[in-house]
């Protein structure tokens, strides 16, 4: 088998797998909309905005958020997606997956690849829609956000990979939302800029200095206004690495195999 | 040879940008923005409290409205020295200059009248009793008609310049802060600031051809406070500052139907366009800065930090 063949089947059946699930599609685009039309709304007069970088000038809450919910929609699809594992471990799939004859990291790396692309197909939707509504960006921001779309969906499914090697089932799902995905998200610049919460809460201010997916979104946003962030950047490459090194030490055969329920065989 | 050709050529080029001059009444000060580079290249001290301010039609001249001085101060440009005062009543708010560059029509507040200034003679040529607090000053492209409009009367009152005398009167929207008259003088746009709402008439006749209410969403009525106005270049639109609700209202000016919004700083007043009238810059008080609109996109590509309470604003074009 050669490495292409595996890598294009991984691909593949991650994305008939999320062309199949259309609620999961629809649910991956309603979310970000719902905060986009409704919570947006509703606050735009409430959050005085001053002016950060990349920003010029004053801008509305709407536009304010529109990098955090790009990074939102990833940090939902790629944790959907590497947590797919749990599933597959399952149902016997990961057993297939994990003793093809490749090396475990390149299995591993072609899952988040397939993950992080369909977590960037959704992206482009929301983009698009966000577009009629009003929020338009200049193209070239359009075409410099993809890598750092690109870059934050591969950590956050990185992450997601990491976490799924500790989940034996998939009910744990749950235990991931409230102590991954909402923290996560919360405590992020995806909702509100930094001094504000350092106004506020100067610990949450750290934490949230400190949360990888802030430098995601950040990265995200000043990609948007054709700007690199170079820290955001060095420290989203950073959490990419760190998540995907525990991802592949986690999916490690001796420790995969002994799982509780004896159900995550990886016979590499 | 062609490197040399090249070298005189740019040195011989006088790096000369237009100019944005905006008052800030909490600094006493005026900052001075290059409309190239869109950055502070001075600051200059002036009188207390400046509001009002306008350039001759030349640009060789400043009159700035020094309200708590209760003087109008003549700057030269180039270096920002105070040249000389002009006695203008107690305490100018508002002024317009005549075409002719020759009088200068200020708006005392306290007094309820309009001192008509000579600006070679440096004297006060008459008073006009207008209604209680006035405030608005426009006149007319062809110089004919000085419109002043009074806060607390809700009028717009009407000045023949040749006689001096009041010719008619019209009721507008409670708190009317400024007055402009379209391009081609046909119109005359007044803003009411607690009325929320501008008021359109016909020159010729100072009949009300229409009125114009705001409606942003997600911003509360009160806050819609129309003051400043500004015609676009070619007449086709008119801007709106509106003040509490931070945006600057797109106006058709055929249809008097408003456009759109565009998000500025906080508490905006005042407006002026480039001489290159490509972008417009607005003076946002309460944030202390000036965002500058792209005329072409009609989007806020900057907002400029000047000083304390930036207030009125004028362009001067140096070449």
């Amino acid at each position: 088998m050669t490495p292409l063949i595996a890598a294009r089947a991984i691909i593949a059946r991650e994305f008939a797998r999320f062309i199949t699930q259309r609620e999961r599609f629809l649910a991956a685009l309603v979310r970000p909309l719902v905060w986009l039309f409704v919570f947006a709304a509703g606050f735009r007069a409430a959050l005085g905005l001053s002016i950060i970088p990349p920003y010029q000038t004053y801008i509305t809450y709407e536009t304010y958020i529109l990098p955090g919910l790009c990074g939102m929609v990833l940090l939902f699809s790629g944790m959907q997606s590497s947590l797919s594992l749990v599933h597959d471990r399952e149902n016997g799939a990961m057993r297939l997956l994990l003793t093809a004859p490749l090396p475990r990291w390149f299995l591993l790396g072609a899952k988040l690849l397939a993950g992080a692309a369909t977590g960037l197909a959704q992206v482009v939707v929301f983009l698009a829609i966000a577009w009629i509504y009003g929020l338009k960006l200049k193209w070239f921001g359009y075409l410099a956000m993809l890598p750092a779309l690109l870059l934050a969906a591969l950590m956050l499914g990185a992450l997601g990979l990491a976490l799924s090697s500790r989940i034996r089932q998939l009910e744990n799902f749950a235990g991931v939302m409230n102590f991954v995905i909402f923290p996560m998200f919360f405590m992020s610049t995806a909702l509100y800029p930094l001094w504000k919460m350092q106004e506020n809460a100067p610990i949450l201010a750290s934490l949230c200095r400190a949360n990888p997916f802030t430098h995601a979104v950040e990265l995200i946003r000043f990609a948007a206004y054709g700007q690199l962030n170079l820290a955001a950047l060095g420290w989203t490459v950073m959490a990419t690495g760190v998540f995907f090194a525990a991802a592949v030490w986690g999916f490690e055969p001796a420790r995969t195999r002994g799982g509780p329920r004896g159900t995550g065989g990886a016979q590499g | 040879m062609i490197r040399f050709l090249l070298l005189t050529t740019l040195l011989s080029t006088p790096a000369m940008a237009d100019e944005i001059w905006v008052t800030n009444e909490m600094d006493d000060s005026v900052s001075v923005i290059d409309t190239t580079t869109l950055e502070v290249i001075a600051i200059y001290p002036t009188g207390e409290r400046p509001r009002g301010i306008t350039t001759s039609r030349d640009g060789s001249l400043l009159y700035i409205c020094a309200s708590d001085s209760d003087a109008v101060q003549v700057m030269d440009p180039t270096s920002g020295a105070v040249l000389h005062e002009l006695p203008s009543g107690e305490d100018p708010e508002q002024f317009v200059l005549a075409p002719d560059d020759r009088l200068l029509y200020i708006a005392n507040e306290d007094d309820a009248i309009t001192t008509v200034v000579d600006t070679r003679t440096r004297k006060i040529v008459t008073q006009i009793d207008v209604g209680v607090e006035p405030e608005g000053m426009a006149i007319s492209p062809d110089g004919r008609v000085q419109v002043t409009t009074s806060e607390t009367t809700n009028m717009a009152h009407w000045i023949d310049t040749e006689t001096h005398e009041i010719i008619a009167n019209t009721l507008v929207d409670p708190r009317p802060r400024y007055a402009e008259f379209s391009p081609d003088g046909a119109q005359l746009w007044v803003s009411a600031e607690i009325g929320g709402t501008v008021s359109v008439f016909e020159a010729a006749t100072q009949s009300e051809l229409g009125k114009i209410s705001f409606a942003i969403k997600g911003v509360q009525p009160e806050k819609l406070q129309p003051v400043g106005i500004r015609f676009s270049p070619d007449g086709a639109r008119v801007f709106v500052a509106l003040g509490p609700a931070n945006h600057i209202a797109v106006i058709d000016a055929a249809t008097l139907q408003v456009e759109r919004y565009i998000l500025v700083g906080r508490r905006v007043w005042q407006m002026a366009i480039s001489p290159d009238q490509t972008r417009l810059f607005t003076t946002n008080g309460v944030s202390g800065d000036v965002t500058v609109i792209d005329l072409k996109t009609l989007e806020p590509i900057k907002t400029i930090k000047v000083g304390r309470y930036p207030w009125g604003v004028t362009a001067r074009k140096t070449d």
